[in-house]
């Protein structure tokens, strides 16, 4: 369990005020231009160091990404672009991180944006988080008001200006291309990769796109030593990370701990336990609901950390833990996942704009019932023609839920065909 | 240079190109139907995944750079997975109405679903519907056949140059659309119908008219502008059903405009299939002999300076050949083509060609537009410019009208005397002509046909011979309307005073006699008393005040040549029968040569081509862009201030046949607003 003095987010519940008085005594923008002072390198070195993965839920090595960028300009300058358009199912750390700890993430987008050589960082924020962008708007107005933003930021010399944009409310606008056209005025809908946005992102200019949280960090990973981060949790999941815990549970809750904590001790200590006991636990969404969902007897010892829920066929995503009792129907659950897949997909490439809504009528079939045991192996041959065919990972998050389903659950979906056909047959 | 194995082959390709592309030179086939090689890649269709060697997924081939060795496999079982999976989904929600589609028999789905696709759908579901758009009068839409492949969008925005077409809402609602439904307000909008894989975009006029196969292709030239845009006719028995553009890279690539592909109600419409001579003042049908004897008996004592003859915008070769050597015959060297009275020099042929060539306005820098408006009077030059604009940096100036041509100009008035202050050397443009390595001027028929066209042409000619003539490039440029002009041009049908001094003779009696061939492009009260032989295609202009009128037959009905505004020598082939009497001019005039005594000495065409390569020797070389030697042309002189007036007013109006084209009256009527709304009784 993470101690109280290695916590970064120290005002994750907003106990405190939000202010920048009250940041700067909690330690943010404290030796701002010293960590600038030691330059690009060793800023991003350190990054890669502290083993800090991206925390939006790919996990991408965030120093590594950083270092993707252009040293030299070729003329166009290039651009930090934070991801706050949190919109994934289950997840809700980002906004709390935002609502009552803004000067974190605007302390990590001077650092980053130093890093690569950014002139200015946009922060995309998800179009309902109103309240939010307040707040964010308010931090900015602060910071320039300290001279940490603008002109000769914190005194280094070095001009950099952040912008927040909020979006229109499309989950879809969260994957990072999508973003990029949408903050350009377009119609949110991802780009081909190759080029990637660190060659050719906003406006055509060098863009590295991160979450909230992976920049939120940054700054405290450099004050406190890549060392210290990596020493919390795992080799190859190093840090502390913010899982958001909703569903069946007493106490629902975002709380800060350390990355490959048991699964079941997280619940336990943080969120009051699942309703009606442990053993009253039917299965659990470990990482937003794109990620399979997984089993009691798998989330009994699982540890939430990227590696060790890839061996058990799921993901960390945004660690976003939705929890489900016995009293679940497990198949209108991921049905009602299929619906918002189906709503949400951009429609531009074929397999996720035809197949999402495939899918999701199938489902609805399932749920009641209604359909022939082969459509459960077509169904998932339908998610397979999907996944990993498509320009985004949109396909893939609407076909992973149902092969969790199918995979842990199939018995329950036969059941329901069963006795759905055996009550026709009346 | 990457180099990279496809199937066991390996393959050298050019840097910045595509798996795909380098498929295709392997000649390993990739299905697509988002990908297209003149549009920018959207990748959205997912038909051409390919397996790549050290890919977890398969990738799309045609957003894929070609890398050095790369490993791709096109055949494996993954891939053929996948190609079934995309298939599959695109089938689910397409409606199965292939037998009353008709893009039936030439659709990329149907194709593609034969070769690639499962044969059985799992579908269960019900299929989505969406409602049908409304794109103006020369595109149907059936919206619920559409598979999002964006061509048409990325063609309306890249090619064309508007930007009123996109889609709406998202994921299985995405719905392809012109903005609030309105008009696809573009000379190249015909062009979606080809680009469209399926049969959600088809042509309006032709629907339901025919199938596919059972048309004939033949293959022909487009005479509505002076690009010579190939074009395949295609027909059924004895009509003309539809007209397709056929590939050319250095004259229409594979666009055409929508006045070149749907004109062809006109070839139905208002023909003349009857000999007509007046009696007591009034026009009467008559035979052939009845109709020859009147000339006859008309032209008997004329000598022959009373004898003239204008040639119109649409003629081959071979009859303004067959015509002059009546004419000469006759005794008569008066035969003048052009109508609009554009001041243009038959000595040197570099003195009105486009010497650049179409395809050579990708190579230019700099452009300076002259009186002309590329957009109504060759839209397919526009579309060409508007590509180098785009993508290889073009700067473009105009003198003349402001217009929108759909990309940045630099408007510097329209008054023709700029062209002194640029021959000055101090103006800007003189300076931007000066600094570019490849500047080019066109000059438009717009400021030719000013009573100071002579002196205009003088000045491009000197701005020109300043700046745009150097090794190995010739930058002086004439945009001609006319199909014929060029070949009228090289025949040498120019005479003093042009066509206004022929109608001011015949008003003053001092023409017995005047020939028209297919020429309606002025007024001819003047011709009211004058024995006056009309012989074309259509009741036009020029039949109002002719004395004995001859049909003759269209371009889709005769074997003619044409040279094109570059110079390019290029033939129609006959496609169908002319209607009724009406026979081919050349014959025509042939036939009339005898009955008048002066039998034309070529009894077939391959005798009149002959003849035509002595007096014309450019029409011995065809399909080439010629390169002419510079001289010296145009007439000194002072060019009067004053705005330069556009040479084409409306461009769906242009030639009789598209004035007698319903569906050209069509697209006006639906930029003027005045479109009624279809009642149930609408056919």
């Amino acid at each position: 369990m993470l101690a109280d003095k290695d916590r970064i987010f120290t005002n994750l519940y907003g106990f405190q005020s939000p202010g920048i008085d009250a940041a700067m005594k909690r330690g943010d923008w404290n030796g701002t231009k010293e960590l600038i002072g030691k330059g690009k390198d060793w800023i991003i070195q350190e990054m890669k160091d502290s083993g800090l993965r991206g925390r939006g839920g790919a996990g991408f090595p965030t120093g590594l990404k950083w270092s993707f960028m252009p040293k030299e300009t070729d003329g166009r300058p290039s651009y930090l672009v934070v991801n706050a358009d949190e919109g994934e199912p289950g997840t809700c750390k980002d906004r709390d991180l935002m609502r009552h700890d803004p000067h974190k993430l605007l302390e990590g987008c001077l650092i980053a944006g130093f890093a690569m050589n950014a002139v200015a960082a946009y922060i995309y924020i998800r179009g309902e988080f109103y309240r939010e962008a307040e707040a964010l708007n308010r931090a900015i107005d602060e910071a320039r008001a300290k001279g940490f933003l603008g002109k000769n930021a914190c005194g280094t010399g070095y001009d950099f200006d952040i912008f927040v944009h909020r979006g229109a409310g499309a989950y879809i606008c969260g994957e990072e291309t999508a973003l990029i056209e949408s903050l350009e005025g377009k119609k949110g809908q991802p780009r081909l990769k190759p080029p990637f946005p660190a060659n050719v992102g906003v406006w055509g200019c060098p863009t590295t796109v991160n979450n909230v949280e992976s920049i939120a960090v940054a700054p405290t990973i450099l004050r406190r030593g890549a060392s210290w981060f990596a020493g919390i949790g795992r080799p190859n999941n190093t840090g502390t990370k913010v899982f958001s815990i909703s569903g069946h549970v007493n106490k629902p809750c975002n709380v800060e701990e350390e990355m490959g904590i048991p699964l079941k001790e997280l619940i336990e200590k943080h969120a009051g336990g699942v309703r009606g006991g442990w053993d009253n636990l039917l299965a659990v969404i470990p990482g937003g609901s794109s990620v399979p969902v997984l089993p009691k007897d798998i989330c009994d010892d699982v540890l939430m950390d990227f590696d060790s829920l890839r061996e058990v066929q799921s993901g960390l995503g945004t660690a976003a833990v939705i929890v489900m009792d016995k009293s679940t129907d497990i198949v209108k659950a991921i049905a009602r996942l299929s619906e918002f897949y189906k709503h949400e997909s951009c429609g531009q490439c074929t397999p996720c704009r035809e197949g999402t809504g495939w899918m999701w009528r199938v489902m609805e079939r399932l749920v009641v019932g209604n359909a022939d045991k082969s459509e459960i192996d077509m169904l998932l041959d339908v998610t397979k023609q999907i996944e990993g065919h498509t320009i985004c990972a949109l396909g893939d998050a609407a076909a992973w839920p149902i092969q969790g389903l199918m995979r842990h659950f199939r018995p329950e979906v036969e059941a329901r065909i069963d006795a759905y056909h055996a009550k026709a047959a009346e | 240079m990457p180099t990279l194995t496809i199937d066991g082959q390996e393959v050298t390709v050019e840097p910045g190109t595509t798996v795909l592309q380098a498929c295709e030179e392997v000649g390993v086939e990739v299905p697509r139907f988002c990908y297209h090689e003149r549009l920018s890649i959207a990748g959205n269709c997912r038909m051409c995944l390919v397996d790549m060697e050290r890919s977890p997924k398969p990738i799309a081939s045609c957003a894929m750079p070609a890398g050095d060795g790369m490993v791709i496999h096109t055949n494996t079982e993954r891939v053929k997975k996948a190609r079934e999976g995309v298939m599959e989904f695109l089938l689910i929600n397409h409606p199965l109405d292939c037998p009353i589609c008709d893009q039936g028999g030439e659709c990329d789905l149907q194709d593609e679903a034969m070769a690639f696709g499962r044969g059985q759908s799992r579908f269960h579901e019900n299929k989505r519907a969406v409602e049908d758009k409304y794109m103006g009068p020369l595109i149907s839409t059936t919206m619920t056949r559409c598979i999002h492949c964006m061509r048409c969008v990325r063609f309306s925005e890249e090619v064309a140059g508007v930007d009123n077409m996109g889609s709406i809402w998202r994921g299985e609602h995405t719905e392809v659309t012109t903005y609030l439904e309105g008009l696809l307000d573009s000379e190249m909008s015909g062009n979606v119908v080809d680009l469209c894989p399926v049969g959600a975009l088809t042509s309006k006029p032709y629907a339901f008219t025919a199938r596919s196969w059972e048309l004939k292709h033949i293959e022909s030239i487009d005479v509505m502008d002076a690009v010579g845009s190939n074009i395949s006719v295609d027909v059924r028995g004895a009509a003309v059903m539809r007209i397709t553009p056929r590939l050319h890279e250095d004259v229409n690539e594979e666009w055409i405009s929508d006045k070149s592909r749907f004109v062809y109600d006109g070839l139905r419409k208002r023909r003349l299939d009857r000999a007509y001579a007046r009696k007591n003042k009034k026009l009467a049908e008559v035979s052939w002999a009845d109709a020859f004897d009147t000339i006859k008996k008309k032209l008997k004592g004329v000598k022959g300076d009373e004898i003239a003859a204008i040639v119109g915008d649409m003629a081959d070769m071979e009859s303004m050949l067959a015509l002059k050597d009546l004419m000469a015959a006759l005794g008569s060297k008066r035969v003048e083509a052009r109508q609009d009275g554009a001041a243009l020099d038959a000595s040197v042929r570099a003195g009105y060609l486009m010497n650049s060539g179409i395809a050579g306005v990708e190579e230019a820098d700099f452009l300076l537009l002259v009186g002309s408006n590329p957009r109504a009077e060759a839209p397919i030059v526009n579309t060409r410019i508007r590509k180098a604009v785009r993508h290889m940096g073009l700067k473009v100036a105009a003198i003349g009208a402001p217009t929108d041509l759909t990309y940045d100009v630099d408007e510097l008035g329209d008054d023709a005397s700029v062209l002194d202050a640029i021959l000055g050397g101090k103006h800007e443009v003189a300076k931007a002509m000066k600094a570019a390595k490849k500047p080019m001027i066109i000059v438009g028929q717009g400021a030719l046909a000013r009573e100071d066209g002579a002196a205009i042409l003088k000045a491009a000619r000197d701005i020109a011979d300043k700046f745009c003539v150097k090794d190995g490039w010739n930058g002086f440029n004439v945009l001609h309307t006319a199909a014929a002009r060029v070949g009228a041009l090289d025949l040498g049908l120019t005479t003093d005073g042009g066509v206004k001094q022929i109608l001011a003779d015949a008003e003053a009696g001092k023409l017995k006699a005047v020939f028209l061939l297919g020429a309606d492009e002025f007024d001819t009260a003047a011709l009211k008393n004058v024995f006056t032989v009309y012989m074309g295609t259509h009741g036009d202009e020029g039949v109002k005040n002719a004395d004995v009128i001859l049909p003759a037959a269209a371009y889709t009905e005769k074997d003619g040549t044409y040279i094109n505004t570059e110079g390019r020598v290029q033939r129609t082939e006959k496609a169908v029968f002319a209607p009724g009497d009406a026979r081919e001019d050349w014959t025509i005039f042939r036939a009339l040569s005898d009955v008048l005594g002066h039998t034309l000495p070529y009894n077939s065409l391959g005798e009149l081509r002959a003849r035509l390569e002595t007096v014309a020797p450019a029409t011995a070389s065809l399909d080439q862009k010629p390169t002419e030697a510079w001289g010296d042309f145009g007439t000194k002189g002072k060019i009067e201030a004053g705005a330069i007036a556009p040479a084409i007013d409306n461009f769906y109006l242009t030639n009789p046949i598209a004035r007698a084209s319903e569906i050209m009256a069509d697209c006006i009527a639906a930029r003027v607003g005045d479109v009624e709304e279809a009642t149930g009784t609408h056919g």
